[in-house]
Order: C-alpha cells, then sequence, then structure tokens
C-alpha cells in the first residue's frame, strides 16, 4: 500500500477516518470537516488521496466522479483533475486543496492541514 | 545511453511527429533538428493571412526556440543537411556539423515548381510558399502596382486575393479553362471566376505563359497568343514537387517523392520520412490533415510501439478567402457509372453536387453554402448508405444546433462576440483566437481548450465551419475510423461485436483484449463499456458502480448546487391520490421547496441532499412508487393521452396502452435515455412523433413512429409501420429497443442513430423478418427479467450504502 505522504505535516494532526475497503476502487468517500467537505479517493492500485470537495471550476463535488488512473473527473463539467497535486488537467487551469494522507496498516489517517502550493479553494 | 534521433526539416510535418513522440516517450531520445529557414516551426497554412494582412508572423508561430529548449532538443537553424551517411549513420549541413543518428526522420517538403519560360529567373519572380515569399510580396506592393499570378489553384487564387488586399492590380493567368480544375467542376469555378472578378481580380483562362519578358526585373508576361500582361511582380503558384534530393542523393528509393511503407519507413529502416516530400501507395500529399496523421503513425514508430499504420488519406479542400465558401472532396467529376444529385441557383450564389456510386458518396464540389462539406466528407469517408437521405441529401444534415442559434448557420457572417457554445457561453472570436494563437487542428484540440461543442455537442457543426475557414483547406475532422476514446484505437462497433465474439466479460478483460492505453480508461469508455457488458450478458454481468455516472450511480439526478433529485414513476402519466399524498408528505418531511411538474407528465422533487435519498424513496416504496429513472441512459418515460376511455376523438385505449408498454420496459438499460408516447388519434396529443419509439392510435390499429426527438435538435420520427393489435406493438416495440440497444453506439439517440444505420436497417431487422423480429423482443424481454428490480428498493433496505453516507465528520 502506498499513500502520498507530506513529511512536513506535523503527525499529531493525524485523524483516523476509516478502513482502506471503506473507500470503494476507483471511487471516495467524503469526509465532512464541518464547514468543507474533503473528498477521499482510492486508485485502482489502492493509493489513497484526499482533495477538497470541490472543483476550482465551478465548485463541483468531486467525490461524486468518476476516478480513472490518477485522476478524477468533475461530475458537474467534466473537469479532470490530478488526484496527487489538485491541479486541473491541462489545458484548464485551477486547483482544488490537496491534504496529506497516511495509511497504517488498513487503517486511514487524514490530516486537516492542506499541502502547500494550492489556495484552499 | 539514449538513443538519437535526427530531424531533417523544421515543418509542421517533422515537428509534429516530434511533439507526438515526446507525449508518448518524452525521454527516449536525444533529438537534434535542422531547418533551412531561419525561423522555429511556423503555420504555413495561415501564410495567405499574413499576405493579407489579417495576421503577422509572430502570430502563426507554432514552436518557438523557448519549446525546443524546454524538449532538450538541439535545433541547427539556418542550416541545410547536404549529405547523409547511411553507411557511418551521420547526417552533414552545409557550415560542415555533422551529427550522428540511431533512427533519421527526413521531412524535407516540397518546393514550389517554377515553369521553365525564358525570364523565369529575372528579379520579381517568385514562388508564394514561405515567410521569404510572403516578405517579398508585401514589399513590393509596397512599391509596384501590377502583379500576376501564374496558376489559378488553390495556392495561386489566395495569393491573388492577398496581393490585391495589399493593393496591387492583379491578374491570374491560367492554363485551363476553369479556376481550380482539379478542386472543382466547372459550374462551381464559373461562379467563383464571377466572385473573384466582383473583388477586382482579372483572369486571363486558358492562357499559357510564353516568356517572361524585363531587362532588369520583370516588366511583363507574354502569352502564347500573343497577348502581352504588364508586370512588376510575378508568382507562380503551379503547383509544388517534393524535395527528394538529398534523399536521392543518399541513394533512398524515390519515385515522383521518397517511397514509404505503411510505417513511414524507407527502404533503409532506420529512416523513416514524412510530409509532403514522400510517395506512399503511390499518392503524394500537399494538405497538412494527412500528414498530421502519417506524424501520429511515424510517432508510434519511433516511440517503438511499433502498431500503427498509416493507410492512405481522403482530402477536402476549401479556399482561405474571405467571403467565399467553397468545398470539394473526393471525385467530383464521376463518370457512367455515378449519378450526381445537384442544386444550382447561379442568382443566389449557391451551387452544391453531390457524386455517388452503388449509394455511397465518393465526391462533393459547393459553393456559397458549405455548412454541410464536414457532412458529406464524414459520409464518404465511413461509407455510409444514402439511400434513405437522398431526397434531402441536398439540403443539408442540418446538424447545427437549431437552439439558442436562431437557424443561423452563416458562421463567417458572425460577429466576434457571437456566442456558438451556449452551454459553455463561448464566443466566435474565442474559438478563432485559440486555434491561431494555440495552434489548434482538430475538433477534439477546440473542445480541450475553450470547451466549446463539449457539452450537448450541438454547436459542433459551427466549431467545424470555424475550423475549417480559419485553417481553410488543411482542417481535417476525425480519421474516419473513429476509436471509442483517445483511450483505444477501437471504433465502438469493433468493441461490442468483440465483446460477444470473444465472450469478453469484464472491463478489464475488454481493456486487455484491446490494448487499451491507459490504466482505467476514462469518463468516456468505462461508461460505454459498462453498458455494453450490460447489455452482452443481462443474466451474469456485475454491473460496476465505478463506471457509471453519479445520476445513475446515486439513482438519483445531481444538481448545478451539488444536490440531487428524485422523481418517481407515473405509470403512463397516470397517478392516484394515494400516490399524489405521499408525494406531498415526503416534499413537507423533507422540506423540498422545488416540487416540479416534469416534461414527462411525473412530479419531480429538487434540492435533496445525498444522505437524504433512502429515506426518501422508503416513504414513496410504500406508495408503491418505484424509481422513475430519471437520471439514467434507461427507459425514461411513456407519455399518454387519455384515449378513448374519455376523449371524443380517442380511437383506441393509447392510456393503457403506454402502462403496458412502460410496464414492459421500465428498468432497462439503454446506450441513451429513451423515450416513448402514445396518442389515441392523429391529433397526437401525447407528441408521439418526437419520442424514440411513439404510437399514434388511428380507427384501423396503431401506427408506429421511431426516431424522434425534441431535445438538442428537433427531429420529428420516421414512420415504421402500421399493425393491427396492442400485442404486436408491444412486439414491435420490444425488437426496436433491443435493436437499439445492441446496435446503438454508447451516447447515441435514437434519432442520430437512425440517421447512421438507415431506416432501412431497422425495417428489415424489425418489420420485414418476422422470425429476426421475434428473436429481438425475446433478447429483449430476457434482459428485463433481471433488470426490472427497483434500485430505489434495494438502496432504501440498504445497498450501497456508502454511496449515501458520509465516511467521517471530523470538523
Amino acid at each position: 500500500m502506498q499513500a502520498a505522504v507530506d513529511k512536513n505535516a506535523d503527525s499529531s494532526e493525524w485523524i483516523e477516518i476509516g478502513h482502506i475497503n471503506d473507500i470503494p476502487k476507483l471511487g471516495a468517500r467524503v469526509v465532512s470537516a464541518g464547514d468543507f467537505n474533503i473528498a477521499v479517493f482510492r486508485t485502482d492500485n489502492d493509493e489513497i488521496f484526499a482533495l477538497r470537495d470541490e472543483c476550482p471550476h465551478k465548485g463541483g463535488p468531486l467525490s461524486q466522479g468518476i476516478v480513472h488512473g490518477k485522476k478524477v473527473a468533475c461530475p458537474l463539467h467534466d473537469w479532470k483533475i490530478h488526484l496527487d497535486s489538485g491541479e486541473a488537467v491541462e489545458p484548464d487551469e485551477g486547483c482544488a486543496a490537496s491534504y496529506p494522507v497516511r495509511i497504517d496498516g488498513d487503517a486511514v489517517y487524514l490530516s486537516l492541514t492542506p499541502k502547500k502550493g494550492c489556495p484552499n479553494k | 545511453m539514449k538513443e538519437k534521433l535526427v530531424l531533417i526539416g523544421n515543418g509542421m510535418a517533422g515537428v509534429r511527429a516530434l511533439e507526438n513522440l515526446l507525449e508518448l516517450e518524452p525521454d527516449m531520445y536525444d533529438i537534434t533538428v535542422f531547418g533551412s529557414e531561419p525561423y522555429g516551426n511556423y503555420n504555413r497554412i495561415l501564410l495567405s493571412p499574413v499576405l493579407t494582412g489579417e495576421k503577422t508572423i509572430d502570430e502563426i508561430m507554432l514552436n518557438d526556440d523557448a519549446w525546443y529548449a524546454e524538449n532538450n532538443i538541439t535545433l541547427h537553424k539556418g542550416k541545410t543537411v547536404t549529405k547523409i551517411d547511411r553507411k557511418q549513420r551521420k547526417v552533414i549541413a552545409d557550415d560542415g556539423t555533422e551529427v550522428e543518428y540511431d533512427r533519421l526522420l527526413i521531412a524535407t517538403g516540397s518546393h514550389p515548381f517554377i515553369i521553365p519560360v525564358p525570364g523565369h529567373d529575372l528579379p520579381g519572380v517568385i514562388a508564394f510558399r514561405d515567410i521569404n515569399d510572403v516578405d517579398f510580396m508585401l514589399a513590393a506592393a509596397k512599391e509596384h502596382r501590377h502583379a500576376v499570378v501564374i496558376g489559378g489553384g488553390l495556392l495561386g487564387l489566395e495569393a491573388a486575393y492577398g496581393l490585391i488586399q495589399q493593393g496591387m492590380k492583379v491578374t491570374v493567368i491560367h492554363l485551363m479553362d476553369t479556376l481550380m480544375e482539379r478542386q472543382m467542376d466547372s459550374a462551381a469555378g464559373k461562379m467563383l471566376k464571377k466572385s473573384l472578378e466582383a473583388r477586382g481580380l482579372e483572369f486571363l483562362l486558358a492562357a499559357s505563359t510564353k516568356e517572361i519578358i524585363g531587362k532588369k526585373r520583370v516588366q511583363g508576361v507574354l502569352l502564347e497568343d500573343g497577348r502581352e500582361v504588364t508586370a512588376d511582380l510575378v508568382v507562380m503558384a503551379v503547383g509544388i514537387r517534393p524535395n527528394i534530393d538529398l534523399a536521392k542523393s543518399a541513394k533512398l528509393h524515390c519515385e515522383r517523392g521518397l517511397v514509404v511503407s505503411d510505417t513511414m519507413q524507407t527502404y533503409d529502416p532506420r529512416v523513416y520520412a514524412l510530409g509532403e516530400c514522400v510517395q506512399h501507395r503511390n499518392e503524394v500529399y500537399g494538405l497538412v490533415a494527412p500528414l498530421f496523421e502519417q506524424a501520429k503513425v511515424c510517432a508510434n514508430h519511433l516511440a517503438h510501439l511499433g502498431y500503427a499504420r498509416y493507410e492512405g488519406s481522403m482530402t477536402s479542400t476549401k479556399l482561405k478567402v474571405t467571403g467565399i465558401d467553397l468545398f470539394s472532396a473526393g471525385d467530383f467529376h464521376g463518370d457512367e457509372d455515378t449519378e450526381e444529385v445537384v442544386m444550382q441557383d447561379v442568382a443566389g450564389g449557391v451551387y452544391k453536387k453531390i457524386v455517388i456510386r452503388d449509394n455511397k458518396i465518393i465526391g462533393a464540389v459547393m459553393y456559397g453554402d458549405t455548412v454541410d462539406g464536414a457532412w458529406y466528407f464524414q459520409l464518404m469517408r465511413d461509407g455510409t448508405d444514402i439511400s434513405d437521405m437522398r431526397n434531402h441529401l441536398l439540403y443539408g444534415q442540418a446538424h447545427l444546433g437549431d437552439s439558442g442559434h436562431g437557424g443561423e448557420n452563416a458562421v463567417m457572417a458572425m460577429s466576434d462576440d457571437m456566442e456558438i457554445c451556449g452551454c459553455n457561453g463561448v464566443c466566435k472570436g474565442d474559438i478563432v483566437k485559440a486555434i491561431t494563437t494555440k495552434g489548434l487542428f482538430t475538433l477534439d484540440d477546440v473542445r480541450a481548450h475553450t470547451k466549446a461543442s463539449s457539452s450537448c455537442g450541438s454547436c459542433t457543426g459551427l466549431v467545424e465551419q470555424l475550423l475549417a475557414t480559419t485553417l481553410g483547406s488543411d482542417y481535417s475532422d476525425s480519421p474516419s475510423k473513429t476509436p471509442m476514446c483517445p483511450c483505444t484505437d477501437h471504433p465502438h462497433d469493433e468493441v461490442r461485436t468483440g465483446i460477444v465474439a470473444n465472450q469478453i466479460k469484464t472491463i478489464p478483460e475488454v481493456m486487455k483484449h484491446f490494448e487499451w492505453k491507459t490504466e482505467n480508461g476514462c469518463p468516456k469508455c468505462r461508461p460505454a463499456l459498462n453498458y455494453y457488458l450490460v447489455c452482452a450478458w443481462p443474466d451474469t454481468y456485475k454491473d460496476d458502480g465505478q463506471s457509471r455516472f453519479i445520476n445513475e450511480r446515486a439513482h438519483a439526478n445531481i444538481q448545478g448546487d451539488g444536490t440531487y433529485s428524485v422523481i418517481p414513476r407515473m405509470w403512463g402519466g397516470m397517478t392516484t391520490p394515494q400516490e399524489l399524498r405521499a408525494v406531498a408528505d415526503a416534499a413537507e418531511k423533507f422540506n423540498i421547496d422545488t416540487v416540479h411538474v416534469t416534461g414527462g407528465q411525473r412530479i419531480g422533487l429538487y434540492g435533496l441532499k445525498k444522505e437524504e435519498l433512502p429515506a426518501v424513496w422508503d416513504d414513496l416504496n410504500k406508495a408503491g412508487m418505484v424509481s422513475g429513472h430519471a437520471y439514467g441512459k434507461a427507459l425514461r418515460t411513456v407519455k399518454t393521452c387519455v384515449g378513448k376511455e374519455w376523449c371524443r376523438f380517442g380511437t383506441q385505449d393509447s392510456t393503457g396502452l403506454g402502462i403496458e408498454l412502460e410496464k414492459m420496459s421500465w428498468g432497462s438499460w439503454m446506450p441513451h435515455k429513451f423515450k416513448m408516447a402514445a396518442s389515441g388519434c392523429p391529433r397526437n396529443c401525447a407528441e408521439a412523433t418526437i419520442k424514440d419509439f411513439g404510437v399514434v392510435c388511428v380507427d384501423s390499429g396503431y401506427e408506429i413512429h421511431v426516431g424522434g426527438n425534441g431535445g438538442i435538435k428537433v427531429r420529428a420520427t420516421d414512420f415504421l409501420c402500421n399493425v393491427s393489435t396492442e400485442e404486436e406493438v408491444i412486439e414491435y416495440s420490444a425488437a426496436y429497443i433491443q435493436l437499439y440497444r445492441e446496435e446503438a453506439h454508447y451516447l447515441e439517440r435514437t434519432a442520430p442513430w437512425i440517421e447512421r444505420i438507415g431506416l432501412s436497417h431497422i425495417k428489415e431487422q424489425v418489420v420485414d423478418d418476422k422470425v429476426n423480429r421475434k428473436k429481438l423482443a425475446e433478447r429483449f424481454h430476457f434482459s428485463q427479467k433481471f433488470s426490472q428490480d427497483d434500485p430505489w428498493k434495494q438502496r432504501a433496505k440498504g445497498a450501497d450504502a456508502h454511496e449515501f453516507t458520509t465516511l467521517k465528520q471530523v470538523g
């Protein structure tokens, strides 16, 4: 199992959000963080990624899109977003905030401090 | 160590091959490029607009120096390769530069043919080929008055028109008696001549040049018949010849061009070639579209993939002269075995001719109104049987969007701020700018960069026209064998038949069998494959929810704000007080603000959170209501009128028939949404003639209509047949639905499906062949055994719970 680990994240922030099998392969689940949602994706190779659940285009819920490779297609207007960086696939421009994820055994942990490099939107 | 790749010729074809190669294998080669011209790679097609002053050189650059640097390509600008040493595998340039290669790519292009008449080498005599020529013409236009263009072909006319725009007096001398005789017949040629004359051009047709006269520089042109024309500038545009001197000197086999195989290899397998310098299957191409097809194949082999083949191209022509629309493709002259369909309106300036052999289009010429050029070209490339559309072929597909465009179809007459794509708010100016500044060549390019035509598709025709008018002859739409999506080279039909023939049972197996190029496909192919498998193996296939769009995965329609709608089925548009009460109770209980009567005779509840859906469904289930599949590529509604039970005009029980049709077909997955209707009399209150399947009851029985659409583009149904009993209606509809399910491409409504395959095909399968009709109907009923299980009920009872719950609340 692999995960996108951000070494800068403070380990005290890790929140256990569930078992890896709670998330369907090539699918996503939603973690509610109060004011906003975070989409947690699982690829075909069991990589886990977390993005703010808002497409940079018109705010569509990325968690509801079709996951393919390391990308998700927004369900509203079919923008493709890279799961690792949150960046829109060219030529579209925009970025969904990306959150560090860690896997320990089968447990999935999430940090609520977004990675740098993308506005939290 | 990396292999070394050398490209000779820094033009559109060669550099396009490099671009394609870098997409496939960014790090496989050390790449060196030699180019004789002192520029990066520019868009040669747009030289005409530079000449007319509509564009500048900078605007037509495709790859600047930075591009070569970014991709670690060594570019030798202004250096001409003079020798290829195939033994030592190196090339030598005129300045002595030597570079070794493991693979060599020759794309030396072509040069203009200069007629060797006396005086052809006088100063002031030039060709129209590169930036130098354009610069020369622009300079000449400032100082001189009289220009002669020799050659009344595509390039010659564009040059002549450009020079007129620059203020010169221009005479075109042409050997034949028709302009552009290779692209047009004489009727269209005459109309073209007339409108060019109106723009100030003068023509001398059937005129042969004897000599170019002048002392220090050109002063005039003398014709064989003794006439003389004054000229300060002579542009020779009589054709191009492949540049093969270098290849010949390297003893590579050449005929008219450098001969290549279907893999774009010369007789030396280390040496590839493409573009205007090559000869493939005896053809030499001078337009950009085929060169791009060659570039793709070339890159595929350079990247060691080794499966692509170039099998030749069909080309079409458009003239880039503002305000003149002309289009031609294929064999438009015809012979004894061909038929012609012609429309000619001289005063209106419209001429269309379509040449047909064995019910297939083999050529077309159009002048004045070229809106449907792309459509005819597609029919030609696909080899579509046009017998069913013969009568209205000339009137065009009218495939330009009707909605939102007010019937406007002359795209050139539109101003830049007019909206082309109503879905995504893209204006004409945005598209034209993207085409020219970003170097776009295909519909897919435009879709990716501007989003135009990427939603409902109704403006596709307009975008194709813009591509065609902006790029001229060099625009080419998708290849004749259109792949399902960029993940594969296989078209829909191949994949569908392959699934059945090879007993393929899962999406990963399909992808493996057909050598998919991506890991898990994309949002285009995955839902299609899932449907094809559902359709092929209704009893055993396990539906893959992750390959369905959210609407079908969640069994509700996602709305713009991320909430969902719920629309329960109301059989045949009938309802009861109990059902209405259940709907009203649910609306109150879940605080639903919007309750809407839908176009399909049902009631929709809007604004629900996803988590609430199973509870709403449970309440509706308790009143006996089930999913209306308003969210699916599935049977939607069966609209009815009250029929003879109430209506004084009613001839049959249309309501009962509608309910029966809906009970039979609900729950079935389809290539696209599917709507039916049954009207009790020819007044047709249920609007059956714009449905996918419509029944109009008459005194003697039932008229069956198919292939209607009231949406993006209105299409009235085609009449299929009359039957006399309800049982027959049911059987015919089951058979027709199954034929559509088995043969249409995913996301193809019945209207375009029928236009693609022809109504006769459906008549043969469903009406004429009784045994086949029964078999089709049986297959549909068999499949329905596995699909008529209310998805709402399953989920209200806990199925797919993960879909409707959050994973965790953390904030």
